[in-house]
């Protein structure tokens, strides 16, 4: 494991940004190490295979129980028993495993799990998540395999635009929306900046298109700079 | 007790009673019994606790099950889906109960069941909603939630391939929650779409032993 080093000093991306879907994708799977076992979660993080380049050598997991899934299956190859964790038919790639759930699951909990890239609803300072229920009384609880996910990979990733489409900050102080796991991201991947999370806070690794102390303003969390004091 | 190999879907669900507990396979479709669980549309068997990692998709399968109201109450992890209309609709009437678990705490309590495990500490939902009520304790620094396996009176399995002993092996994919439900329920039916003779199936290649195993119905294959 050879981890890509993150600039130590903040780094203002200002001729650039804010970020479109793709290029955030992008912008996650640079830092996934040669060689890693991923699980990308359904929805948005599974743009993120689109570009990690095969020589990457990363495996990628999915929850129902296969690793080295490949890509999204095209029409001839369409196989009703081979499909990933949103239900869409996929292909296999040479050196592909199927297990069963509580063995796919038990590789989660495990820790065996280098990396998962997931949503989210919101992520606080802290790392903690919220992804899974808005707690609305309409709404159909629904968890999947987020709770697993959240505790078990060794690194999480959360890949999310940094505002709603009402512009409300989804980085917080404190989650409102219930909790899928507490203190467990690492790293929070948006179209104006990228945070590292955790005990310490949040630190701002890079921004797009925004100046850090643009940036700062416009959320309700005490931030700080990458390699600032 | 060795394997009865079924005529058909409907003698393969004959005697599974009211309020029976019914682990169903599957995700999403695939693995789905889809024919079995017609056949226990066609029974009759009705206040049923479904365990099923999904609350249906469509209008087949499970979803028709709880179309015609035998579900009395649904175990799963993902309800919600974009086919999920009959589920929805009957939930938001109150007329199924929902328990939703963890998928990883789902497969591990019904593991639990087969393996004789009286319960287990999990670190998955600790501080959630889903763990509220439940026993926690610290266990290396980490606060870990109590959960206790699920059992079923019967489980309805897709397999890909039988032999007449009931040895079973799965086609990619839809191997998915099958080999744990085999362990967890006290009548075990799988459908297969192919029953082959004992001896040709690659002893290192079963997945699910016959042991498990106490009815197979060959089924044909809907692709």
């Amino acid at each position: 494991m050879n981890p890509t080093i993150s600039p130590p000093s903040l780094v203002e991306h200002l001729g650039r940004g804010p970020l479109t879907q793709h290029e955030m994708a992008a912008r996650v799977a640079r830092d996934i190490p040669h060689g890693s076992y991923v699980n990308l979660g359904i929805g948005r993080p599974t743009l993120v295979a689109d570009h990690l380049p095969q020589e990457a050598g990363v495996v990628l997991h999915t929850e129902n129980g296969m690793l080295n899934m490949g890509p999204a299956a095209q029409d001839g190859q369409i196989d009703p028993d081979l499909i990933n964790a949103g239900k869409i038919p996929v292909t296999e790639l040479p050196g592909a495993a199927y297990f069963h759930h509580a063995d796919s699951f038990a590789m989660m909990r495990g820790g065996h799990l280098d990396i998962c890239v997931l949503g989210a609803f919101q992520v606080s300072s802290a790392g903690d998540l919220a992804n899974w229920h808005t707690g609305s009384p309409g709404a159909v609880p629904a968890v999947g395999g987020a709770m697993d996910l959240a505790i078990g990979a060794k690194r999480v990733f959360v890949m999310m635009t940094l505002f709603d489409k009402h512009g409300v900050p989804k980085l917080v102080p404190e989650c409102t929306y219930p909790l899928t796991g507490a203190g467990c991201v690492d790293r929070v991947y948006t179209d104006f900046a990228t945070f590292q999370v955790g005990p310490g806070g949040a630190t701002v690794l890079e921004t797009f298109g925004i100046p850090y102390d643009d940036l700062a303003q416009r959320l309700e969390v005490t931030l700080s700079p990458s390699g600032g004091t | 007790m060795s394997v009865r190999v079924c005529g058909d879907p409907d003698e393969a669900v004959a005697g599974i009673e009211d309020g029976s507990t019914v682990l169903v396979g599957g995700f999403g479709m695939a693995g789905m019994p889809v024919e079995l669980i017609e056949a226990l549309i066609r029974l009759g068997a009705t206040e049923l606790t479904v365990v099923s990692n999904n609350a249906g998709n469509g209008d087949t399968g499970l979803a028709a099950l709880l179309d015609k109201g035998r579900v009395r109450r649904i175990v799963c992890s993902f309800p919600r889906q974009s086919d999920s209309w009959v589920f929805d609709r009957l939930y938001r009437e109150g007329r199924v109960e929902l328990e939703v678990a963890p998928q990883g705490t789902l497969a591990e309590r019904l593991r639990a069941a087969g393996a004789g495990i009286g319960a287990f500490y999990s670190p998955t939902g600790a501080g959630t909603l889903l763990a509220e009520g439940k026993e926690t304790r610290e266990i290396a620094g980490r606060t870990h939630v109590l959960e206790y396996p699920i059992k079923g009176d019967v489980a309805l399995i897709g397999a890909h391939r039988a032999d007449r002993m009931g040895n079973l092996v799965y086609r990619r994919t839809a191997r998915n929650f099958g080999p744990v439900m085999a362990t967890a329920a006290t009548t075990v039916v799988a459908q297969v779409h192919e029953i082959v003779d004992t001896g040709v199936l690659d002893p290192e290649a079963v997945v699910t032993p016959s042991i498990y195993v106490d009815r197979v119905v060959k089924v044909v294959p809907a692709a």
